[in-house]
């Protein structure tokens, strides 16, 4: 891990042993036929996320991010206590689907994840895993100062503390909880960012992947998946 | 049939008028959903704006051949049930390719687009996708039974299989549609319509906050497009059959838009009104009630 700036990284040299079900293992079929099976090879692609570019014309690019502002697709992940902030939002009193922003069911389908408070390390292994299966380019919004300096689980042993270590951040909601006129703040104020062409999150991602990999890996006690799981 | 280049580009404006009439429509329909929930609901052209972003992704993924095609089969199976069905009756131009069978085509068109999905779904190998396909297709089976029976009846009432003799020979006056000279096959066809809009309470195959979305689980970027676009095209081919075959056909575009928005509305407001039914209900729901009538149709044509 040479390359992974120092100030950014929790050093732990450790491995973990891998679960037995995604262990590489013989199978014997019901029609007596012998078969091997490697689950991580199976089931996810190794290829590490690369960096896309931009669109060639900058006015195409301005046209495209128009319309990414004006479509935000919202991975419906509820992490912590903020999960209750975002129900509001799709109710009568505050709607939110007016300003072209709605929840999908299924990572591959979102363009924003949500990280809505706390998150504990177990719930971040699952974070990771549908922050990298949804599509780029893709925006991170942490709510509430969980996600910002860890709030009032700044010293607990089980959740982390800053958010951007481990996945990219385009934007904080500060608060303890964030009312759902705030949600809609940050929201306007992500469309800005979006519509001035500074949302590149999943290209950070994949610039800083060793660093953010090292990151998370120094907090997950039980890494029993690929580096990249899409 | 005869065949002149003409037809082509006449053809492709349908398409793009039926194309942006069904987006628009669409939104429309989901708006009023939403007053009903007491919400402003999503600007009518937000179908548009997400268009444009699934088709601005940077990545996407593929796994393999069959998920490739599935949205390709499904956008070709709403393109080919507009091309082979004509659209506004009398005019020269909004007639397409229809020829003398094109009713049996159109059958067949309803369906291809929901094995094209089944094929592309399950090579995802998303387990919501295989469940979602077994259900749809499930359903959609027994809700395209009272509808083949409706148009068996047609054919031996009109005695004919040509949509445009069909049309025409309910031209005259409101007690000339098959509405009124065959009320049984309506009925039984109406239960098909409400049973394959993909609207409560028939929205198992997709069941939202159960199966996340079914069938299009895995798919993003351009290829969803492509079935927002199907998505758009689809439910207004079906309502042009429907309304060519019992409700007297369109003479022009400002009928056909008003025409063709009241029987949407059918499904939408039976929609926002009923919960969801299980896929056995709704499957007994069709063999219970629909297929009777369908019978009851062929016996008293």
């Amino acid at each position: 891990m040479k390359d992974v700036d120092d100030k950014f990284l929790k050093n732990l040299d450790r491995t973990v042993p891998l679960r037995e079900e995604l262990r590489p293992r013989k199978v014997t079929t019901p029609d007596g036929q012998e078969i091997e099976i490697e689950p991580l090879k199976d089931y996810f692609c190794e290829a590490a996320p690369k960096v896309h570019a931009k669109s060639y014309f900058p006015i195409v690019e301005d046209f495209y991010n128009w319309a990414r502002a004006n479509s935000l697709w919202i991975l419906g992940f509820g992490t912590g206590c903020g999960a209750i902030e975002m129900r509001p939002l799709m109710t009568p009193r505050f709607d939110a689907y007016r300003y072209g922003i709605q929840w999908r069911p299924t990572p591959r389908q979102s363009n924003l994840l949500m990280i809505s408070g706390y998150l504990s390390v177990k719930t971040l292994k699952r974070a990771i895993r549908a922050y990298e299966q949804m599509q780029g380019p893709k925006y991170v919004v942490g709510l509430g100062s969980c996600t910002i300096n860890g709030g009032m689980y700044w010293d607990s042993y089980n959740t982390i503390k800053r958010l951007d270590q481990y996945l990219p951040v385009d934007l904080y909601i500060a608060g303890c909880m964030p009312r759902p006129e705030a949600l809609l703040a940050g929201f306007m104020e992500l469309k800005k960012l979006i519509k001035a062409g500074k949302c590149e999150g999943a290209n950070k991602y994949a610039e800083n992947f060793a660093t953010y990999k090292a990151n998370q890996k120094s907090v997950i006690k039980d890494w029993d998946m690929p580096d990249y799981n899409w | 049939m005869t065949f002149e280049w003409i037809q082509v580009p006449y053809a492709l404006a349908t398409l793009f008028i039926i194309l942006n009439y069904g987006l628009l429509m669409t939104a429309v329909v989901r708006k009023l959903a939403a007053r009903v929930g007491g919400r402003p609901g999503i600007p009518v052209w937000q179908n548009y704006i997400d268009l444009v972003k699934n088709f601005a992704l940077r990545s996407k993924i593929n796994h393999g051949v069959m998920y490739y095609l599935g949205p390709v089969f499904r956008l070709s199976g709403g393109i080919g049930l507009i091309l082979f069905v004509p659209t506004i009756y009398g005019s020269s131009w909004a007639q397409n390719f229809s020829f003398a069978g094109d009713l049996v085509l159109a059958l067949y068109f309803i369906f291809f687009g929901t094995l094209g999905m089944a094929l592309g779904a399950g090579e995802s190998g998303h387990p919501h996708s295989a469940i979602g396909v077994s259900r749809g297709l499930a359903q959609v089976t027994t809700a395209e039974l009272p509808m083949a029976l409706a148009v068996y009846s047609l054919a031996i009432q009109y005695q004919t299989l040509s949509i445009t003799e069909i049309v025409a020979a309910q031209q005259g006056g409101l007690f000339n549609w098959t509405l009124f000279t065959n009320p049984l096959a309506v009925v039984a066809a109406m239960f098909a319509f409400v049973g394959t809009m993909m609207r409560s309470p028939f929205d198992v195959v997709l069941a939202p906050q159960e199966i996340p979305i079914g069938p299009p689980t895995e798919y993003h970027s351009a290829y969803l497009a492509l079935m927002q676009t199907n998505r758009a095209i689809f439910p207004i081919a079906k309502t042009i059959i429907y309304m060519n075959l019992f409700f007297g056909g369109a003479a022009n575009w400002a009928e056909f838009a008003i025409k063709v928005f009241l029987l949407y509305m059918i499904p939408a407001v039976i929609g926002v009104v009923h919960p969801r039914f299980r896929v056995e209900q709704s499957i007994r729901f069709f063999l219970k009630w629909g297929l009777p009538v369908g019978i009851l149709a062929i016996l008293t044509v």
